[in-house]
């Protein structure tokens, strides 16, 4: 049994390989060998930094194809993380339009500039820091976590998803329902960083490790 | 609205013991940085800042060591600063597990670093130190000025338009730290705290001379900070960081408890 941390050149894989190896005592592997992504038997699809620089690093590590095959053929769990949450829509509206994996229908919106909140306040982008997560549907990877829980963001831009039941969880900010939860099948992707959110995030990794869809 | 404010006790991390100084002169020991961060975490910190305040060559394993360690038990976002000056120091905090880091006097010396860091790891993980002393005289019109060196050496350069500029270059977020408090327990600089937080749009930590919880809870009123740091008051320990927490949130602040 092996987890693979998909290396495609983009994000900080430590943090989330640590993470796995406290909840687990499977064998954690970050790499990009075609093989051992193929031969493991769940996948992690991190993601940081502008989405142009992500979707293009897939492409030059010829990542991508093996990524959309095995969304499709839905033969085993696939977490994805942040930037690797986004990258499963159609589209997002960075760095002027990117096209992008077109696992789930819906597409990725910037927050926008010069926010304020009810009491006038400035609202920072990126959206920094622990914020609520609403379930909006059940799904095995709640087990354990409250309703409402806080987990840790880092981002500028959410994902609007098409389709109702693909949206897990919602998280309200600057005017915006965010789907940071949304997932399909054996897919299930996060917006914020479990790996950095205290005993919720390792929760929803064990969840992760365990879930047998 | 309820994206929580943020409380991140700061290691001041001198050949591997957590220390804090007064005025960054006159330092005492405050124990295991391993140890003290998962405390912290353990209390509900909600991130933990490391700087390294040696920086010098032979300890530089040491760091990278402890920066290790943490990551390995603690899973709250850690930022790691001090004598980051070049991508490759980025490059060795980021796999020991820091997840962002910050950088001070190399961005004064070269604010291209900053550029090229964000360009390559990304705006998420680079933070700006902004370490800034007032420079009117009272009754002028406030201004600030960045100082390097734990604060000895003046640059000329305005705080606010600095704070601008680093964001325009990449910071995708700035740790503001009050030269004149640091250290004296007097509260945090709450003019250039709300000078720079209402001048750019990424999240601003307020730091430098907190002394009582209602330093912390003026941080975020007054000052429009979105984090506040604190060192002495956690590690003495005069305050725990849920007794930190509740009275925030007691004070109208949303609050991650």
């Amino acid at each position: 049994m092996t987890i693979a941390v998909i290396d495609y050149g983009m994000g900080n894989l430590h943090s989330v390989a640590k993470a796995l190896e406290h909840v687990t005592h499977e064998n954690v592997l970050v790499t990009r060998d075609p093989r051992s992504i193929r031969g493991a038997s769940r996948l992690v699809l991190p993601g940081q930094g502008a989405i142009r620089d992500c979707m293009g690093e897939l492409q030059r590590t010829e990542l991508e194809g093996l990524v959309k095959d095995l969304l499709e053929e839905q033969g085993k769990p696939l977490l994805g993380i942040c930037v690797g949450q986004q990258m499963l829509f159609e589209r997002s509206e960075e760095n002027g339009g990117i096209d992008c994996l077109g696992f789930l229908p819906g597409r990725v919106r910037h927050f926008g500039h010069h926010l304020t909140g009810p009491d006038g306040e400035r609202l920072k982008v990126p959206h920094m820091g622990w914020n609520r997560v609403v379930q909006h549907h059940e799904h095995p990877l709640w087990n354990g976590i409250e309703d409402g829980a806080r987990f840790y963001f880092v981002h500028s831009y959410y994902v609007e998803a098409a389709a109702d039941a693909d949206i897990f969880g919602t998280t309200d900010y600057a005017g915006v329902n965010a789907h940071v939860v949304t997932g399909r099948g054996t897919v299930f992707a996060v917006q914020f960083h479990p790996e950095k959110s205290a005993r919720d995030g390792l929760q929803l990794l064990e969840n992760f490790v365990n879930w047998a869809p | 609205m309820s994206l929580a404010k943020r409380i991140i006790p700061c290691l001041d991390v001198d050949a591997g013991r957590v220390v804090k100084g007064v005025n960054f002169v006159g330092i005492r020991d405050a124990g295991d940085p391993v140890e003290i961060a998962k405390r912290y975490n353990q209390q509900g910190a909600d991130e933990i800042t490391f700087l390294d305040i040696t920086a010098s060559h032979e300890d530089r394993d040491t760091t990278v060591e402890m920066v290790e360690r943490i990551a390995g038990e603690v899973f709250i976002p850690l930022t790691v600063g001090g004598g980051i000056r070049r991508c490759d120091d980025i490059r060795t905090m980021l796999n020991a597990g820091a997840d962002k880091i910050s950088i001070n006097t190399a961005a004064v010396t070269n604010p291209d670093f900053v550029r090229e860091a964000a360009e390559r790891f990304g705006s998420q993980c680079i933070v700006v130190a902004i370490d800034a002393k007032r420079v009117s005289a009272d009754g002028e019109l406030p201004r600030w000025e960045i100082f390097t060196h734990g604060g000895r050496r003046p640059t000329g350069l305005d705080a606010v338009e600095w704070a601008r500029k680093m964001v325009d270059y990449g910071a995708g977020e700035l740790l503001l730290t009050s030269m004149d408090r640091d250290g004296t327990k007097a509260g945090f600089d709450l003019g250039v705290t709300r000078a720079i937080s209402d001048a750019v749009e990424v999240p601003v930590i307020a730091s430098g001379g907190v002394g009582n919880l209602d330093h912390l809870v003026a941080g975020v009123k007054d000052g429009g900070a979105d984090a506040v740091l604190a060192a002495s008051i956690f590690h003495f320990g005069e305050y725990t960081i849920p007794d930190a927490k509740r009275y925030m949130a007691e004070h109208g602040i949303e609050m991650r408890l």
